[in-house]
């Protein structure tokens, strides 16, 4: 018999995340600092909304872009919160998620050959997508020194006349970056000299702790060339509603929605209702969420600082990105070794890309007392490794 | 400052001021200074354990009163109130629109003791025109706490 398998997708690294977390699930006593979904419930008045729509048999297909209703509602909040504004109707396509948004839409802009500009270390599915898409991926390696932030100048060096696509993965996962006006600025400015298109995925907008998100797409001469992909699942701790959308300029949404009713045909129908409740009632639980995040985030910056383990200050999204170096040792090494000994799983960097090593990606989507048994346990790993080193 | 550290405190009064200082990003002296004053101004009332007596050995009962009464001349509600929320079985007195005009929270050993305080010492208390009781048959939720749920993380391994 001939299994036919695509050498492409074959060839495809699986992720690195999965190793530990499997073997969590075997270890008794093992905790997890691995992952990248919210721990809280979705508030009940969204979930109560979804249960509501299926009371009234809104067991349907939507249109393929989405309810319309639910694109009116993301344009005001696009317009309310960051200042750029959408056609509900030709520049706006409800997806599966925010993941969907960054395959469909890489497919929809990519020609063999195209370029597309990953800065790493990051989320892990743009590389695969742009292989898959017919791209290649560029990787950029982000700096430490740089707070993990993307500069012009690391933007200008990778540019050649194959690129196409920037990827603009911000607040970051694993890292916590995020990107301020300024720096935004100044990547609009190299995106419009050199007509770099920019993708730029904002799932984590709603999760910043220094001043407001700002969107490259509402900087001068960035909207018609960016698609803003954001979503409901980090905001509203929506994850398995499995609902996000993409906005962009119609001549890509419009491909995007063909490539869309094609595949999916239609996001789920019930978690466009509770979303539209989200998006409409759902700024307070938002906000109550990011505090809870952000005390998170404090505490664990300042358990680092008293075990003396070097993390720079991350202001996004829901993880810290600490520095190993001094142990000598490979994240992989670090990781397996601290869940070997004292039974706690962290990501090694190197998930997220090569130049994540010599860093650990710690979620703080866990409640604090977990956040402290977990900390209680890495300061004494990290006294024994330093004893080891004879220090 | 006052609003974030009252936001914390009210679900958990034991953190330490070291802890909720590290939480917020304030000075713990600033935070210290600042528990101190809301104490001394009477924003901070107490602090109370919320417990679930089913689970102990101890028997408790409560029940919720409405209360009609006559308010007083110059007084209001007020004068009664004070004689109602003086006994020590009484938890909580509210004064509320509606139906009737005061709520009362109660708690005793046992059903005839509530009974009795009701129709001892409520009851014969001269402003009050009725009583209707309500015994509590069980606590799902209390000041904002599911009562007996323990939250297990479900989460599956997913690539993130």
């Amino acid at each position: 018999m001939r299994i036919p398998l695509s050498e492409e997708v074959v060839k495809l690294k699986p992720s690195g995340i999965r190793k530990f977390f499997d073997i969590v699930h075997e270890m008794k006593d093992a905790i997890s600092l691995g992952v990248g979904e919210p721990d809280f419930d979705t508030p009940w008045h969204i979930r109560d909304e979804g249960i509501y729509s299926l009371e009234k048999g809104k067991t349907i297909y939507t249109s393929n872009s989405g309810l319309l209703q639910l694109r009116q509602e993301i344009s005001k909040y696009l317009e309310r919160k960051y200042n750029v504004s959408y056609d509900p109707t030709s520049e706006m396509l409800i997806t599966v998620g925010g993941s969907e948004g960054i395959d469909v839409g890489l497919r929809a802009m990519l020609n063999p050959g195209d370029e597309v500009l990953i800065p790493q270390p990051s989320y892990v599915s743009y590389e695969p997508c742009t292989i898959i898409a017919g791209g290649k991926p560029v990787i950029i390696e982000l700096k430490a020194e740089n707070e993990f932030r993307l500069t012009a100048q690391e933007l200008i060096d990778a540019i050649t006349d194959k690129t196409r696509v920037l990827i603009l993965p911000f607040p970051n996962n694993p890292t916590g970056a995020i990107m301020e006006e300024s720096d935004l600025l100044a990547i609009a400015k190299v995106c419009v000299e050199k007509d770099i298109f920019v993708m730029s995925d904002e799932i984590y907008a709603e999760l910043t702790y220094k001043g407001k998100h700002v969107s490259i797409a509402s900087l001068p001469g960035m909207k018609e060339r960016t698609i803003l992909i954001n979503g409901f699942s980090k905001a509203y701790a929506m994850t398995g509603w499995r609902l996000g959308y993409a906005c962009g300029p119609k001549e890509v949404i419009s491909q995007m929605t063909k490539i869309h009713q094609f595949c999916i045909m239609c996001a789920p129908t019930t978690s466009q209702y509770a979303a539209i409740e989200a998006i409409k009632n759902g700024d307070d639980d938002i906000a109550g969420m990011r505090e809870a995040y952000n005390q998170r985030r404090r505490f664990l910056l300042n358990a680092f600082k008293e075990m003396g383990l070097e993390c720079f200050e991350p202001y996004g999204a829901f993880y810290v990105f600490p520095c190993i170096k001094e142990f000598g040792m490979t994240s992989d090494e670090f990781a397996t070794r601290f869940l070997e000994e004292e039974k706690v799983a962290a990501v090694p960097g190197t998930a997220f890309g090569d130049c994540g090593e010599g860093f650990l990606r710690i979620s703080y989507a866990y409640s604090l007392d977990h956040l402290k048994t977990a900390m209680e346990r890495l300061a004494r790993f990290v006294e024994k490794l330093r004893k080891e080193q004879g220090r | 400052m006052r609003d974030k550290i009252l936001n914390v405190i009210e679900k958990n009064s034991r953190i330490d001021i070291k802890e909720l200082a590290v939480l917020l990003g304030y000075d713990e002296i600033d935070v210290a200074n600042e528990l101190k004053a809301m104490e001394e101004e009477g924003i901070i009332c107490g602090y109370h354990t919320l417990i679930d007596w089913d689970k102990t050995s101890i028997e408790k009962v409560s029940a919720i009163i409405e209360v009609k009464v006559t308010p007083q001349r110059g007084q209001g509600f007020d004068n009664i109130a004070e004689r109602i929320y003086k006994y020590p079985e009484v938890n909580a007195v509210y004064l509320i629109s509606g139906g009737f005009d005061l709520l009362v929270s109660l708690e005793g050993k046992t059903l005839k003791e509530v009974s009795l305080f009701v129709s001892d010492k409520l009851s014969t208390l001269e402003t009050v025109i009725s009583t209707s009781t309500h015994f509590v048959l069980k606590k799902y939720k209390d000041h904002g706490t599911i009562i007996g749920a323990k939250k297990v993380d479900e989460r599956e391994t997913i690539t993130l």
